[in-house]
């Protein structure tokens, strides 16, 4: 099966003036349907920036990059907001809800991006709340809510036009560890239940029992992975003794 | 659409006001200064406007009506000889002094006509009657200049060019753009207040016959009579506006009030729309990052401006409608037509929509990376 992100060798040099640096170093991975995958690592490593490849919001400096089997890295700048708008859905750590919108409203934006008539739009955006357990605060403000709250409907949101991909940059760093973890479970649900592909980047390690696999990023590069294993909760970091000791999987053979 | 540019705007209620402020003060600005653009306009070239005539014969390059040059009153005989002319009829119009019951002296321009003619005849008499003209020394004036020349009352005795004259009657609202006020007068009164040789005059006013093609009249007059121009009271009509609103630079004064104030406008809400701009960037950010194209953005912000737009031009227009009416009774009028009404909401718009253009090259160049930043 053709796996929902595949990224190879990927590479990104931020240049400003004179002055470069080099966040990723030559990363491959794949993430697919039904999974979640964690990305964890010291700050500075290069976590964010993959995720922004990932989400087309950031172009690599080289490499390839394949989102839903779309290969990116080709594509004009003008085309990438449709690549983002039907196939990926983000969460942010400070939720990033339009204050000045209700909840509903938050979600009828995304429908309205991707021209949904506005009654349609309402009824899906209902139905998108009572799926994360918010119907009756469609009509509520964000600053109204409660910070899990909030993140609960930004994931409302950012599931509006049904993309394959979710991805979230430290989605509860903002959170206390309970609803944090109920938040997690949504995330999950997303993958396990209905199937998508879904990307953490994380500090948390108390939410790496939601992980399918875990990918450690340091420097920019993947210095280890882990697979669940089914007893246990937490998962370990194998260190990356090379391309060989990795799965197949990792290096999307 | 969601209503974000609605609520973004409504949010900030000091910033509101600070934009409709701007907008409601250009509106003002530009409508009172083109409107009296306008009403100086028109003023300049009341003679010619009311005169009900079709062809003013003048002498050759009489640029603008006040500056008419006197010539021969055989040419009157000649015009009306020629076929496709129902009237032709004498008219003067000529700069007189005119002295103030307290002796001050004022200059007045003196318009002589034929009142038993349609031509040329004064109008909005409010005292007297058209025929009162007729007695003896008997002139009328306006209203609006009773305090500048002394005029208090009908059968009040004046003296102009050491002649006397009678106040018969007052019209109302016929205003000079010059400061020199119209007294209208019998055509041989005039000339002689004018003092202009018996046999002259400034101008033969001529009504075309119905059915008569007018140029073709024009043409004939001016392949039959020698030294004269002719021209319809359209034409007369422009080059007079053309002359006092552009050549002397009065008009010039007054547009280039009107662009200050577009000015003005321009830079209040391009300030107002863009510090809004600033504070919204985050979620301009994210809509970008959730894969709204540019033209999205363009859309809410767009959308900012034309609501700015239309809630300051209703203010503005209502603002503007007490100012206009307050100038009535003054010595400067300010006209506010329909079609400049509208073309004031347009204006009004564009203001609003080019000023929001200034905010949109900050959200073209945006990042949407920049939602995952801190
Ligand atoms: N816009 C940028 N311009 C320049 N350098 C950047 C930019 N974004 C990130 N970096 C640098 O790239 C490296 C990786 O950053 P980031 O991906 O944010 O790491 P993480 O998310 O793992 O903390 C860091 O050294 C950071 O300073
Ligand atoms: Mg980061």
């Amino acid at each position: 099966m053709q796996p929902a992100i595949a990224v190879r060798e990927v590479t990104k040099t931020y240049t400003e003036g004179s002055a470069s640096v080099t966040a990723l170093r030559g990363i491959d991975l794949d993430v697919h349907a039904g999974e979640v995958v964690m990305l964890m690592g010291p700050s500075g490593s290069g976590k964010t920036t993959l995720l922004s490849i990932m989400g087309c919001i950031l172009a690599s400096t080289g490499g390839s990059v394949r989102i839903a089997g779309i290969e990116v890295t080709q594509l004009r700048e003008k085309e990438l907001p449709r690549v983002r708008l039907e196939h990926i859905g983000f969460v942010f750590q400070g939720f990033n809800l339009f204050p000045t919108l209700t909840a509903g409203e938050n979600v009828e934006l995304m429908l309205d991006l991707k021209k949904e008539p506005q009654a349609a739009a309402k009824k899906r955006a209902q139905e998108l709340l009572e799926n994360v357990g918010l119907a009756e605060k469609y009509k509520s403000f964000p600053a109204d809510l409660s910070g899990g709250q909030k993140q609960r409907i930004a994931i409302a949101r950012a599931l509006a036009c049904d993309p394959e991909i979710v991805l979230a940059d430290e989605p509860t760093a903002a959170l206390d560890s309970h609803t944090g973890k109920n938040v997690m479970q949504m995330l999950a649900d997303l993958a396990h239940k209905r199937d998508r592909a879904v990307v953490i980047v994380t500090h948390d390690p108390r939410v790496l029992e939601f992980a399918d696999r875990t990918i450690r990023i340091e420097d920019g590069l993947v210095a280890g992975y882990s697979a669940k294993k089914p007893s246990s909760a937490i998962s370990e970091f194998y260190p990356a003794v090379g391309a060989a000791a990795e799965p197949a999987e990792v290096r999307g053979v | 659409m969601p209503p974000l540019a609605e609520r973004n705007l409504f949010h900030d209620k000091v910033r509101l006001a600070v934009t409709l402020t701007g907008i409601v003060f250009a509106v003002v600005l530009i409508v009172v200064e083109l409107g009296l653009f306008v009403g100086f306009m028109k003023t300049t070239s009341n003679l010619i406007d009311h005169s009900n005539a079709d062809l003013w014969v003048t002498s050759i390059n009489v640029p603008y009506v006040e500056q008419g040059v006197p010539f021969s009153e055989r040419k009157l005989y000649q015009v009306r000889a020629i076929p496709g002319v129902q009237d032709a009829e004498k008219y003067i119009s000529d700069w007189v002094e005119w002295k103030r019951p307290d002796g001050r002296q004022e200059t007045v321009q003196i318009v002589g006509m034929d009142i038993d003619k349609d031509m040329g005849l004064p109008w909005n008499l409010v005292q007297g009657k058209l025929g009162d003209l007729k007695r003896p020394d008997a002139i009328f004036v306006d209203e609006v200049y009773k305090e500048k020349l002394g005029a208090t009352h009908i059968g009040q005795i004046v003296e102009i060019n050491h002649r006397r004259a009678r106040i018969v009657g007052f019209t109302r609202g016929i205003r000079a753009f010059t400061t020199s006020p119209y007294v209208f007068t019998m055509f041989k009164r005039a000339q002689d207040y004018a003092r202009l040789p018996e046999n002259q005059t400034t101008y033969i006013l001529v009504k075309v016959a119905p059915g008569a093609e007018i140029n073709e009249v024009r043409r004939e007059i001016l392949a039959q009579v020698k030294d004269v121009q002719v021209v319809t009271s359209a034409e007369f009509s422009h080059m007079t506006q053309f002359y006092w609103m552009f050549t002397t630079g009065a008009g010039i004064a007054v547009l280039l009030a009107a662009v200050l104030g577009l000015v003005v406008g321009f830079v209040v809400v391009a300030q107002t729309i863009y510090a809004t701009t600033v504070d919204h960037l985050k979620e301009f950010g994210t809509l970008k990052a959730m894969g709204a194209p540019n033209s999205y953005v363009y859309r809410v912000i767009t959308r900012q401006a034309a609501i700015s737009a239309v809630i300051g031009y209703v203010l503005g227009m209502i603002v503007s409608a007490f100012v206009v009416h307050a100038s009535q009774g003054g010595g400067a009028p300010i006209e506010l037509p329909l079609p400049m009404a509208i073309g004031m909401f347009f204006l009004t718009l564009t203001m609003c929509i080019g000023a929001g253009m200034i905010s949109i090259s900050k959200v073209t160049r945006l990042d949407p990376a920049m939602v995952f930043k801190g």
